[in-house]
């Protein structure tokens, strides 16, 4: 039967003695945990946005336009070097989710700590080419379409490997304060999952900018 | 807890009532989805009485040849300006409040599944439009681009002022909000469904609401890339659609329409759904062929993901992908037409009770038909390329927009006023609004198919006489005039009947969905018991146990 009780006189404020509300954010029994599902939710628009950078760059490759073209400005040492530090962190970040889910808090915070560092290294690797781009190659983002393709989805894709190290920092710091309860906490989970979406976007990134578009 | 402060209006103890500052505080920091839902409508209300103000001043523009009422700069902000409003700070704040409203109290949830979020969302939205509106200071004043700001009419050599800076950021920001609208809706649907209410189960507004939210999560980031690649032009030098210098304006126009041709269905569908709670009440019957009614929106949700090079026809694409796109855009009118069967099929037989809701909504089924079948004529590249850009396409997507969402959402807004506020709307009122509506809108824009026909091109501040455009322009300027006082009667009336209307009960309408097992308005909390289902009709269940729906779905 249909278990519904219309109450005509409700108060404003639920009492303390009725049945207290349920904490909605847990969801209903059975179905998908609310913050899992919000950021699979989020990630699909997150590849929605890259899709059409990425679309953009493959557009505009070689459109022959004046000034340095991928395959004099890019050079793959140094970006095989980036590549294998953000391949390595999602590994690292998934070893550091399987410690915690072992009761090993403490492996947990090193490998956690040692994504953070593959992160950095990352995008001081970014910097270091893009430096390199600026000065010996001339290439800004105004001097050519691939200029104007190349930083916007690689600066797009930088930018967010910088929200994640800020966020996995942010995890790190609450775990040191003993904040982060249980062996799967979600924070850990979502930034987790959010890491691994920024590393895939870089494997696609890398393979069109650097593999199949030079 | 925030939201621990009174109800506004219809609470009788006065001696106690809070002053206006408390209440005021209350609703700017609201987390509550039925109070940010009744704001993302309050602000609608106020910006289409803007942008229906510059809609206005361009019929009477036009009301005869050589006018010079506005001046030709104006007229395209006025079009740029009515366009991009109407689209993003009418049409899409409307639904996603109603809906903010509704989806939560008909699942038997709490509130959204991010509360905070929720909160961002709305005031994302408003402060991306007012920041379109803060180009009206700016030098240059508003962008002067049409709404869908083709390139190379936006990049730096064209538009000099800051206006299209304005109109692109405030976009990207009320995009913003818009995404986490969409991810609210969804988990709220996914995760906070009532014990009982299976995927199969929900109101047919709630199945709406989630395939709306997936096609704004598919589409809205492309057209913030998009966005952000034109400030970077514009900003920071970048080529994308800057044609001097090798970019694209083509690839504008396909990343703007890959955005822009679901963004119609984003528009429709929730009005879709609204009708779908409305018939059925208002029939006295079931909705006829939920299943396929479920189908068939999933079914538009992906096939119009697929069809919006149907907008480019008169670029000279190919003609594979002319016949591609032109094929792909048909195909839509079948899952479409499914619906309005299913529609009519629930009237066919019932015992109709024609209170405004169910006018509006048979409004809503006449003229969106009309609509459709224009779109079909549009749909054929041929004809396209005959009356693209003139006054035929004009005609026709105000027809789809007022026809189908407009009246979805006043049908909506008629429906749930009563839950909403506790009072009912003024029927007398309702129904001179959807009168004047109705005739005048039809006055409107049925001319305009025929002035496009003539070869009227859209976006001219002006036109010469003897092109035999002067009747057809007249006429549409008389039903312009004709529909403005039914959004200002509709204003008056949900503003008096906030203090006039009747006291509303929790069940006017003897609907059967669980938003009216809660009083009117609901507390807070929606729900003092989390309810159980066991039908897609709960409330009927709950009225007739000799007789529950359970026993037959
Ligand atoms: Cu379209």
């Amino acid at each position: 039967m249909t278990d519904l009780s219309p109450t005509p006189d409700a108060p404003e404020v639920l009492p303390e003695s009725a049945v207290a509300p349920p904490d909605h954010t847990a969801g209903v029994e059975g179905r998908p945990e609310p913050h899992k599902a919000g950021m699979v939710c989020f990630l699909v628009s997150e590849a929605a946005f890259f899709s059409t950078l990425i679309m953009a760059y493959v557009i505009f490759l070689r459109h022959g336009s004046a000034g340095p073209t991928p395959a004099e400005a890019l050079s793959l040492p140094l970006v095989l070097g980036n590549t294998a530090c953000l391949l390595l962190s999602s590994v690292t970040v998934h070893l550091a989710e399987r410690s915690l889910r072992k009761g090993n808090v403490g492996t947990f915070r090193l490998l956690w700590a040692a994504t953070i560092l593959l992160g950095v290294l990352f995008l001081v690797g970014t910097a270091v080419e893009w430096r390199g781009l600026i000065r010996d190659h001339g290439l800004t983002i105004g001097v050519n379409l691939f200029g104007t393709t190349y930083y916007t989805l690689v600066g797009f894709h930088a930018f967010h490997v910088t929200l994640g190290v800020l966020s996995l920092t942010a995890v790190l710091g609450v775990s040191a304060r003993g904040l982060l309860p249980g062996t799967a906490p979600l924070p850990v989970t979502l930034v987790g999952w959010y890491w691994h979406f920024v590393d895939i976007v870089w494997v696609v990134v890398f393979l069109v900018v650097y593999v199949l578009g030079r | 807890m925030a939201t621990a402060e009174a109800e506004p209006a219809a609470a009788p103890a006065a001696a106690t009532r809070p002053p206006w500052t408390a209440t005021l505080h209350g609703w700017v920091v609201t987390v509550d989805h039925k109070k940010l839902g009744i704001l993302y409508v309050l602000m609608a209300v106020g910006f289409i009485l803007v942008a229906g103000a510059a809609a206005l001043m361009m019929r009477l523009q036009l009301w005869a040849p050589n006018l010079a009422l506005l001046p030709p700069t104006t007229f395209n902000q006025f079009f740029t300006l009515h366009g991009t409003t109407m689209v993003f700070f009418v049409g899409m704040p409307l639904l996603i409040g109603i809906a903010n409203f509704a989806v939560p109290l008909m699942i038997g949830a709490r509130d959204m599944a991010f509360p905070r979020l929720n909160a961002f969302g709305f005031w994302a939205t408003l402060f991306g439009g007012l920041l379109v509106y803060f180009s009206m200071v700016v030098p240059g004043g508003p962008p002067a681009v049409g709404w869908f700001a083709y390139a190379p009419l936006t990049e730096n050599s064209f538009a000099r002022g800051p206006g299209v800076d304005c109109w692109a950021l405030g976009l990207i920001v009320s995009g913003f909000g818009t995404t986490t609208a969409a991810i609210n809706f969804a988990v709220t649907t996914l995760s906070l469904r009532c014990p009982g209410m299976t995927l199969r189960k929900v109101p047919f507004f709630v199945w709406v609401m989630f395939w709306t939210s997936v096609q704004i999560l598919v589409v809205m980031p492309p057209l913030t890339a998009a966005l952000v690649m034109l400030e970077f032009d514009r900003q920071l030098g970048a080529h994308f659609f800057d044609t001097q210098a090798g970019g694209s304006a083509y690839l504008w126009q396909h990343l703007f329409w890959f955005f822009g041709h679901p963004e119609v269905y984003i528009l429709v569908l929730p009005a879709f759904g609204m009708i779908s709670e409305v018939v059925p009440v208002f029939s006295r019957k079931v909705l006829f062929g939920y299943e396929f009614m479920a189908a068939a929106t999933a079914a538009i949700a992906f096939i119009s993901l697929g069809v919006w090079a149907h907008h480019m026809f008169a670029v000279g694409m190919s003609r594979a992908l002319d016949l591609f796109f032109a094929a792909a855009s048909m195909l839509v009118s079948i899952p479409t037409g499914i619906k309005l069967f299913n529609w009519l099929a629930t009237v066919y037989g019932g015992k109709l009770v024609l209170k405004s809701p169910m006018l509006f909504a048979l409004g809503f089924l006449s003229m969106f038909v009309i609509g459709g079948l224009t779109g079909i004529i549009l749909a054929c590249a041929p004809v396209d390329l005959q009356v693209t850009d003139t006054y035929f396409v004009v005609g026709h997507f105000h027809w789809v927009l007022i026809g189908g969402t407009v009246f979805g959402i006043f049908s909506a807004i008629h429906y749930w006023y009563p839950k909403a506020t506790g009072r009912m709307l003024s029927e007398r009122l309702a129904k001179w609004q959807f009168w004047l509506l109705f005739l005048g809108f039809i006055l409107t824009f049925a001319p305009m198919h025929v002035a496009g026909i003539l070869g009227m091109p859209r976006r001219i501040y002006t036109y010469g006489p003897g092109r035999g455009w002067e009747l057809w322009n007249q006429l549409a300027t008389l039903g312009a005039l004709l529909q403005a006082p039914s959004y200002l009667l509709f204003a008056y009336n949900i503003v008096a009947s906030l203090w006039k209307g009747k006291p509303a009960g929790d069940d006017p309408w003897d609907a059967w969905t669980l938003e009216w097992a809660t009083p009117s308005p609901p507390p807070a909390y929606n729900f003092a018991v989390v309810p159980t289902v066991r039908s897609r009709r709960p409330l009927w269940d709950l009225k007739h146990p000799d007789d529950p729906d359970w026993k037959y779905e």
